[in-house]
């Protein structure tokens, strides 16, 4: 294998972990606040619905972001007030919302572009399209570092940069703010925070928000970014996928960054290599594609050791009389 | 219990046929959806040609779920409808299981097989178009690499795959074909995000000519050979206008053709296997304004020149299906 191979298995593997890294940040603030979110999927397949329509409808990408994010934060309050101020059961509102986009979206595209559940394809304004970073074609004859700025570095869509940049704002927001302390606190014992005088159900709020922003931007992503339309149930499955990666973290922000670049990593061979040749044995392509899965088994099952989430997640808080 | 369920079935079943005054003929679409641009569509748009010509009218369904495809049959056939047609290869097995118990209703299953006595099942020769098309591609190609998208990993993909192999080999002997698939579920019909990087890895690989064959999959490929300024090929349905001067050509199925014969013929349809082949135009390659600039007369004489010696038998392409094996592309 070549340097070149490496360098674009590298690259593809950024683009693969973009909207898993957004999604599972996305998860990690909601549950870190408490919150079990399961509707991720839902709430990026709606957010590339409604990204590509008004992207497509006003020729303007970040209009598109724009509407991508308020789909998403819609859903979020949903979960929000199913699980907040109903004190409902959180794994049921999230099914619940995976439904309701899966339907949905198809429903209102059919609608709107009578095109079979599919919406028009973007023209070039209406896309986030990459974006090439100063020198970087000066830079690309420089021997071994060149091609890792030109190639890996630069050439991606504003979106995965800023997917990027939340890992260490997110670590500093969680850890190093007092709105980051709270949070993490209500997660673990409400009561303690209620006792402190700081109000449960606006922290647990604005985590969902939060939620719901960043899985706008991860929906934007896939069907702005990487596709110039959206086309029914596109998501494949990512948003689960990024649930296993934060399970994965132990719902921490660099964890999180490195479970999602594994992850992104195996699916860049899947698509790169058909059959492995390893020791002189042929690895069937259909291993490779099971291998992601495969691996959060083997891995969930003993080598992080005991993944413990949130102790107050999941529970409805109930403010005692 | 189980008896008392077949008379109420069956009383059903007559109140139901009762209400229905002409047999009207019924589609049932597979998993990719009505709207896939590609296998699909071309079944919707020959049922609204004949819609259109006799002005009949059909009944449709998009199948949600694999469970569902037992359901809709039974549903269309006690209902009354009359031819019954399926698109897809996964429908095997139910007409095996349902077709027995509607003697009277003709079924059609286009991709799948049944050797029940009311079915009739169409059998297109995709491996010729693929390799009409393969032979296009490797004339277009630059690089000397062109690749090959496929959906799910089923034998009917790679009937298309190894077709393509063929006819690019064919025009030039040292040309090297890649080959993905998708995935291993029906998932693999409906992940364009999967789809374009499956084509960069191959373009990054120096292919500059990309044959899908993935359902809404492919319209990811297509869609990133286009930014990358490539040349794709579409599948099934006539992809040309998706991407104008970035779509080389389509292998066409006319999967239109086959429901559009079958709404016509009614209850006369002959059971037993219909094959569409190159002869019966049941597949070719798709050539109009968006694609005239990008298929010289050079490679569409070789074409046609290929198509006349195909259909007279003088080059016989290998069939995936057949033997589970191709000669010019392993998997």
């Amino acid at each position: 294998m070549d340097f070149l191979t490496i360098i674009q298995l590298l690259d593809s593997t950024i683009r693969s972990a973009t909207p898993l890294l957004l999604a599972c940040l996305a998860g990690l603030y909601s549950e870190r606040s408490g919150i079990f979110d399961i509707g991720l999927e839902g709430k990026m397949l709606a957010a590339a619905f409604f990204s590509a329509a008004v992207a497509y409808m006003t020729g303007s990408a970040w209009m598109g972001l724009g509407a991508g994010i308020a789909a998403s934060m819609v859903l979020s309050l949903i979960h929000g007030v199913a699980s907040i101020n109903f004190r409902g059961n959180q794994l049921i509102s999230g099914v619940a919302i995976n439904f309701l986009a899966a339907g949905m979206t198809v429903l209102i595209a059919q609608d709107w572009f009578a095109q079979g559940g599919r919406t028009p394809s973007l023209m070039s304004g209406g896309r986030f399209e990459p974006i090439t970073l100063p020198f970087a074609d000066a830079l690309a004859g420089v021997p071994f570092l060149g091609p890792i700025y030109a190639e890996l570095i630069s050439g991606h869509s504003i979106l995965v940069y800023i997917a990027f940049a939340m890992v260490p704002l997110t670590w500093w927001d969680l850890f190093r703010t007092r709105f980051g302390l709270r949070l993490r606190a209500v997660g673990e014992n409400p009561e303690s925070v209620d006792t402190a005088g700081v109000s449960v159900i606006r922290l647990r709020y604005a985590a969902v928000i939060i939620c719901g922003v960043l899985c706008g931007i991860a929906g934007a992503y896939l069907a702005t970014g990487l596709q110039a339309n959206f086309t029914k149930d596109m998501t494949a499955n990512r948003g689960f996928i990024a649930l296993a990666a934060l399970i994965f973290a132990k719902w921490r922000p660099w964890y999180a960054l490195y479970a999602c670049l594994l992850f992104g990593f195996l699916f860049a061979i899947e698509t790169r290599f058909q059959n492995i040749e390893l020791l002189g044995f042929t690895l069937p392509v259909q291993f490779v594609q099971a291998l992601p899965y495969i691996l959060t088994v083997v891995i969930l099952a003993g080598f992080v050791g005991k993944a413990i989430p949130p102790r107050a997640g999941g529970e409805p808080y109930v403010k005692e009389r | 219990m189980t008896l008392m369920t077949k008379f109420l079935g069956a009383a059903a079943a007559v109140a139901l046929t009762a209400g229905a005054a002409l047999a009207d003929p019924a589609l049932i679409y597979d998993l990719g959806g009505k709207f896939d641009k590609s296998f699909n569509e071309a079944a919707y748009n020959g049922a609204e040609r004949w819609a259109a010509e006799t002005g009949g009218s059909y009944r449709d369904i998009e199948i949600q779920s694999e469970a569902q495809r037992e359901q809709a049959l039974r549903r269309f056939a006690e209902n009354g409808f009359n031819p019954i047609i399926t698109t897809g290869f996964a429908w095997s097995s139910v007409f095996d299981e349902v077709a027995p118990d509607y003697p009277d209703t003709k079924f059609v299953t286009i991709d799948g097989y049944s050797g029940a006595e009311n079915v009739q099942s169409v059998a297109f020769s995709e491996h010729e178009g693929s390799y009409l098309v393969g032979m296009i591609a490797a004339m277009a190609s630059e690089s000397g690499t062109v690749g090959f998208v496929g959906g799910m990993d089923i034998p009917l993909i790679r009937k298309f795959a190894c077709g393509y192999a063929q006819g690019a080999k064919a025009v030039n002997p040292d040309i090297t074909v890649i080959s993905n698939m998708t995935g291993t579920t029906p998932a693999a019909w409906n992940d364009p995000v999967k789809g374009s990087e499956l084509a960069n890895a191959q373009i990054s690989q120096g292919a500059d000519v990309i044959y899908a064959a993935a359902g809404g999959t492919g319209l990811g490929v297509l869609q990133t050979a286009a930014d990358e300024d490539i040349l794709s090929i579409g599948v099934d349905s006539n992809q040309n206008h998706l991407f104008p001067g970035k779509v080389l050509t389509s292998m066409l199925k006319r999967v239109d053709v086959a429901v559009y014969d079958a709404m016509t013929q009614g209850d006369g349809i002959a059971p037993g296997v219909r094959v569409m082949d190159l002869g019966a135009d049941g597949v070719g390659y798709a050539m109009d304004d968006n694609n005239a600039e990008l298929v010289s007369a050079e490679m569409s004489a070789a074409a046609e020149d290929a198509k006349a010696k195909i259909i007279a038998g003088e080059i016989s392409v290998h069939d995936y299906t057949s033997d589970d094996s191709c000669p010019a592309l392993s998997f």
